[in-house]
């Protein structure tokens, strides 16, 4: 075992205005060996106009147990634009003739 | 990142809570929901992953060998070209793999000392030689065929990571696939001494073909179990049919033929193909290190690996700040 390197996890842009895309990950001794191994493994096919490396311990993140942390307590339909009914609405208003 | 080992605790049968731990994991699973690295599992469905994935990344490493043995001699720059490329998507298959199963806990490095030193498994297949330039084309397409029933259908399975690089994979061996199949194709058109090459790799691959998937469900002892827990959506001998169904009928289109002893034929009733039960003895003999050529490729992947050693070294060094010793020739002038 002469090098278990860190980790570094790769993020691939296919095209600009895209978003950058977890791909997956590299082991490398720093940054640029990282990028440089990244574009062997992740680069060779698929398109490709920009990649990140990440140190993978530089990633904080929820717990999977703790996924009802995204739950909503309370019905939030009001932020929604599903949470009107304006269609419906309008059209009650135009057969009544209201107007 | 390795996850720390804190999370798996009691998971174990007879550890406290297991059996309720365990029957939310299985219905969760049953609902073809994927597990993640963070999330608890019972160590059995860890320690199977483990060995499934080492053994499988060492298949593809181990399976760069005997096609990178045959670069310089493609037959042509087209064919030499397409095989670079080939064997360089088996190593990066190998390391998609390596750190797949590294999120369960077990190192790379550790998982690449125990290829080397015998101790961990790989593919029955590459423990044969490839004699000839044939068995580049047999290895190209109905190995790559067989590995992607097996690959497809693991992709499909349970567990993230795992699932998430053999997607990738599937997609880059659409290629080994195609391209083994025009292999295949100019040879069976090509002169009669290139047609017998092709039947003679065939004759000589059909065993190592046929054993491929593994023992007979009748003999596999872990097949239950990992069906339940989706890592495995098929036995191994249904992998075997479907590879039988799909690439039979193109091999007899290019006039091939399955050697007479296999008694290969197909049954009409219960849509399958029947054949002469391979030496499922053989097999595990072959797996463990006893094949033609087994040693020969460990010997192979040792020199590789370090012959590499100066370059791993070399940029630990440069990253850890230390100046990295240049040729003498390099520092004239």
């Amino acid at each position: 075992m002469d090098t278990q390197w860190p980790i570094f996890e790769v993020f691939h842009q296919a095209s600009r205005g895209e978003p950058h895309v977890h791909v997956g990950a590299v082991h490398a001794p720093d940054g640029e060996t990282a990028i440089m191994l990244a574009k062997e493994q992740y680069g060779r096919r698929q398109a490709c106009v920009n990649m990140w490396v990440v140190p993978s311990g530089a990633i904080v993140a929820t717990a999977y147990e703790d996924a009802d942390l995204f739950e909503h307590g309370t019905d939030k339909s009001y932020r929604e634009a599903f949470g009107y009914e304006t269609t419906k609405r309008a059209k009650a208003v135009g057969d009544a003739g209201e107007i | 990142m390795v996850q720390v080992t804190e999370k798996w605790t009691n998971d174990r049968p007879g550890d406290a809570g297991y059996e309720d731990r365990l029957a939310a994991f299985e219905a969760r699973v049953a609902e073809g929901d994927k597990v993640e690295p963070g999330d608890w599992m019972p160590r059995d469905y860890r320690d199977q992953l483990i060995r499934l994935i080492h053994v499988h990344a060492n298949s593809e490493i181990c399976g760069a060998l005997p096609e990178g043995t045959w670069i310089p001699h493609a037959p042509s720059l087209k064919r030499k070209l397409a095989l670079v490329a080939k064997v360089q998507d088996e190593v990066g298959h190998g390391q998609l793999l390596y750190r797949a199963a590294e999120t369960l806990g077990k190192p790379r490095e550790e998982m690449i000392d125990e290829l080397i030193s015998g101790k961990a498994k790989y593919s029955n297949v590459f423990h044969y030689p490839a004699e000839t330039w044939a068995d580049v084309c047999v290895i190209a397409w109905l190995i790559d065929a067989a590995a992607i029933v097996n690959q497809a259908m693991m992709a499909e399975g349970s567990y993230g990571p795992y699932a998430r690089a053999l997607k990738r994979i599937c997609y880059e061996e659409a290629f080994h696939l195609t391209h083994g199949y025009d292999m295949c194709i100019s040879m069976a058109t090509g002169t009669p001494v290139q047609r017998a090459m092709l039947q003679d790799a065939v004759n000589r691959w059909w065993k190592p073909i046929m054993m491929f998937h593994g023992p007979s469900d009748k003999e596999s002892k872990h097949t239950a179990q990992l069906m339940r827990w989706r890592i495995k959506l098929k036995t191994n001998d249904e992998q075997r049919q479907e590879f039988l169904r799909k690439y039979l009928p193109k091999m007899f289109n290019l006039g091939l033929k399955v050697p007479a002893e296999w008694n290969l034929r197909f049954d009409e009733k219960s849509k399958t193909w029947l054949y002469n039960e391979p030496d499922w003895e053989e097999f595990k003999t072959v797996v463990r290190g006893s094949g033609p050529v087994s040693a020969k490729r460990l010997e192979t992947r040792r020199l590789a690996h370090e012959q590499g050693r100066w370059v791993r070294e070399a940029l630990s060094a440069a990253a850890a700040g230390k100046k990295v010793p240049l040729p003498p020739t390099a520092n004239v002038g």
